[in-house]
């Protein structure tokens, strides 16, 4: 029978079918940050239990790190996490990625970056973002700390097996959109739990197009979805960006020549059956912009907040509380909201590609007076490469703030947070009430998105703003 | 792990869909390197007001509602970030039984509960339990017009009763290995740690750093 790439992943994996219909599947990357490993670290320690394969595991610091001073961590609840696992990584073998190593930085942007996550690999952490390692076709899943102490003492997890999802983009892409716009589309048409119990699979002529880093993006909000996981086949793009760059855990020469020779018979095989498909015409895609508290709630740049009794998959309830907190009234158009702040960052979208494309769009501008702009860096590397090719300083004479690599205002559990009432046009993946400060308001956009409207101090329609002119010069 | 095998208790009702991890305990809490302490925050935005105080107008500090343990919400519940600390948080303050409805919107069904929320409940011993959509309408209107209404949850006989002047019964499908995980408080890592030979072989045929030709 023909197989899915999600089929052949997962049976190369299968260490053993339990009675019950579980799978002890084996882990082959283990990425692990400050937040959600304390108490595993503390529960191995209870049990007198041990890190299995410490050499398969890897971890960093991201949600904590203050991105305008790094190595001063002024609240110390923050420091005393940041300083958990600096002695559970010493203790236990375990690699660290910190500040000092020059490879700190977002735990799924250090995976890709570092050639640790690969095609054909199973890949975990305590982050729900973790999808983003899919994006090379290999089965990338958030966990819970429990299962995160369960993976530390035994390199396996028990699972389940998972449901498919065919998610196929036709067409190609109009300017000025992204593959942010395309993952944002499909949610506001499934809802955000439409891919739940499922693993995705994107494919489609748009996506084949897409660079690595696009298709990150893609993977990484499969969760916003529903879905725990989100694959893309691995193709020429894929052993290009692994075989290129600094990129110390990839394999090289020979090594490299035989794991491309395996990757290639991942992909799905024609007539391999899935539990659900989806098509999408790419070519359709307007830019999005979400308007409430749920990434579900999104609509096309052009369009208008909706009319809560006109939002499929949400009550009028829902939509009302929404619309409350978000300050917003039926039929506005978007490009008439004003965001104050502006935020180039996150796990979804700060990696150099995104930053050279908000660098273009800003050069020798200088941003509304009403915005603040700030740009975090997914890494320490992604900051090293920018700043090599000039574009901090191309930033900053925008008025924009040059920051530190870290997860940031994506989540403000740093001091980077919104103040209450405050509005963002932010390139992160999440809009719910609170996430990105108590009482800020989010729209989540692409950074493209996000750039114009620091420009013009509110949303516009970039297919047609002149400043996109400047993206393909 | 505590085993579940029944549970009687009063009954709260959250009226919202898509409840975040964000919202069941936002980040500042996530902080702490314990196991312990979430129960006071739990859905801490929406429960203190800015001067710290209970805000009275959020459900769950309403007076017929304290002490409760059994929570009943809209559909796609905990869904968001991986954090277990939302399902501390929930247990912590008192909850040992969530129900939200499976429901059909836009030609799919949407579940009640969200995937690793739902994951990370059964590895702390926490029920979740899905109904359909008008059996959770029904709830909910039965626990507004019933002051103090209490149920029993008995997982042997999958079975949730109102305790009304004349019960209301309702079954509840149930994943059998979750259900014999949260029955007997299954230690996993003890379990899977039983087929550590077959790790160790299968390890000597996958290279994960290598991959095979
Ligand atoms: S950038 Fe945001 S979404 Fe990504 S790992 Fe950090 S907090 Fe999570």
């Amino acid at each position: 029978m023909a197989k899915t790439l999600f089929k052949k992943v997962w049976d190369a994996h299968v260490v053993k079918t339990l009675p019950d219909g579980t799978v002890l599947l084996y882990i082959d990357r283990h990425l692990v940050h400050e937040v959600t490993s304390p108490q595993a670290f503390e529960g191995l320690r209870l049990s007198k239990r041990t890190v299995r394969r410490p050499e398969l595991t890897f971890s960093t610091l991201d949600h904590n790190v203050p991105t305008d001073d790094p190595f001063n961590i002024k609240d110390p609840i923050s420091k005393a996490q940041v300083e958990a696992l600096i002695k559970n990584c010493r203790e236990n073998g375990v690699t660290l990625f910190d500040y000092a190593t020059g490879h700190q930085g977002i735990v799924h942007a250090i995976g890709p970056e570092m050639g640790i996550t690969l095609p054909g690999l199973t890949v975990v952490c305590g982050d729900s973002h973790t999808s983003t390692h899919g994006a090379f076709g290999g089965l990338g899943f958030g966990i819970g700390t429990s299962e995160v102490e369960h993976v530390l003492a035994t390199q396996t997890l028990r699972q389940t097996p998972t449901k498919t999802f065919k998610v196929e983009f036709t067409g190609r892409l109009q300017p000025g959109c992204t593959s942010k716009d395309m993952v944002m589309k499909l949610i506001g048409l499934i809802g955000t739990a439409g891919g739940t119990g499922y693993v995705m699979e994107y494919c489609g002529e748009a996506v084949r197009a897409l660079s690595m880093e696009a298709r990150m993006t893609i993977c990484n909000m499969s969760i916003e979805g529903g879905a725990r996981a989100g694959m893309i086949a691995p193709d020429d793009t894929t052993f290009e960006y692994i075989a290129k760059g600094d990129r110390p855990y990839a394999p090289r020469g020979e090594a490299l020549d035989k794991a491309i020779a395996y990757w290639r018979t991942l992909p799905t095989e024609d007539g391999a059956e899935f539990d659900r498909v989806i098509t999408i015409n790419t070519a359709e895609i307007a830019p999005q912009v979400t308007w409430g508290t749920s990434p579900g709630m999104v609509t096309d740049v052009t369009g208008v907040v909706p009319d809560p009794d006109k939002v499929p998959g949400y009550s009028r309830r829902d939509v009302e509380q929404a619309l409350e907190y978000m300050d917003l009234k039926p039929g506005m158009k978007m490009t008439d909201i004003r965001p104050n702040t502006i935020f180039i960052g996150s796990c979804t979208n700060a990696r150099i590609e995104d930053l050279r494309k908000v660098a273009k769009l800003v050069k020798g501008r200088r941003k509304a007076d009403s915005v603040r702009v700030m740009v975090v860096p997914s890494s320490q590397q992604v900051r090293r490469q920018a700043e090599a090719e000039g574009l901090d300083k191309i930033m900053t004479d925008f008025g924009a703030e040059w920051r530190h690599a870290g997860c940031s205002m994506c989540l403000g559990m740093n001091p980077d947070q919104l103040k209450p009432g405050e509005r963002s046009a932010s390139t992160s993946n999440r809009n719910f009430e609170g996430r990105q400060g108590k009482g800020g308001r989010t729209h989540l956009v692409s950074p493209e998105m996000a750039a114009a409207a620091a420009v013009e101090g509110h949303f516009v329609d970039i297919r047609n703003w002149d400043g996109l002119k400047a993206l393909n010069a | 792990m505590e085993p579940f095998s029944s549970h009687r208790g009063l009954v709260a009702i959250l009226d919202r869909a898509n409840v975040d991890t964000d919202a069941i305990i936002p980040k500042q809490f996530l902080k702490s390197i314990k196991r312990t302490g979430f129960g006071e925050s739990l859905f801490f935005d929406w429960r203190y007001l800015p001067d710290g105080e209970p805000d009275p107008q959020f459900v769950l500090n309403f007076p017929r509602y304290q002490g409760a343990s059994i929570l009943v919400a809209r559909n796609n519940f905990g869904c968001g970030s991986s954090r277990e600390h939302a399902v501390w948080a929930v247990m912590q303050y008192g909850f040992r039984t969530i129900i939200a409805p499976r429901q059909e919107i836009g030609g799919a069904q949407v579940p009640g509960f969200a995937d690793i929320f739902r994951n990370n409940s059964v590895k702390n011993g926490l029920l979740t339990i899905e109904l359909e959509a008008p059996e959770v309408d029904k709830i909910f209107e039965m626990v507004e017009r019933n002051s103090g209404l209490e149920a029993t949850v008995d997982l042997d006989e999958q079975r949730l009763v109102l305790h009304l002047p004349e019960e209301l019964a309702f079954h509840f499908e149930i994943d059998p290995v979750v259900k014999k995980h949260l029955r007997h408080g299954l230690d996993d890592i003890a379990l899977s740690l039983e087929h550590e030979a077959s790790i160790t072989a299968f390890e000597k045929q996958h290279n994960p750093q290598m991959y095979r030709a």
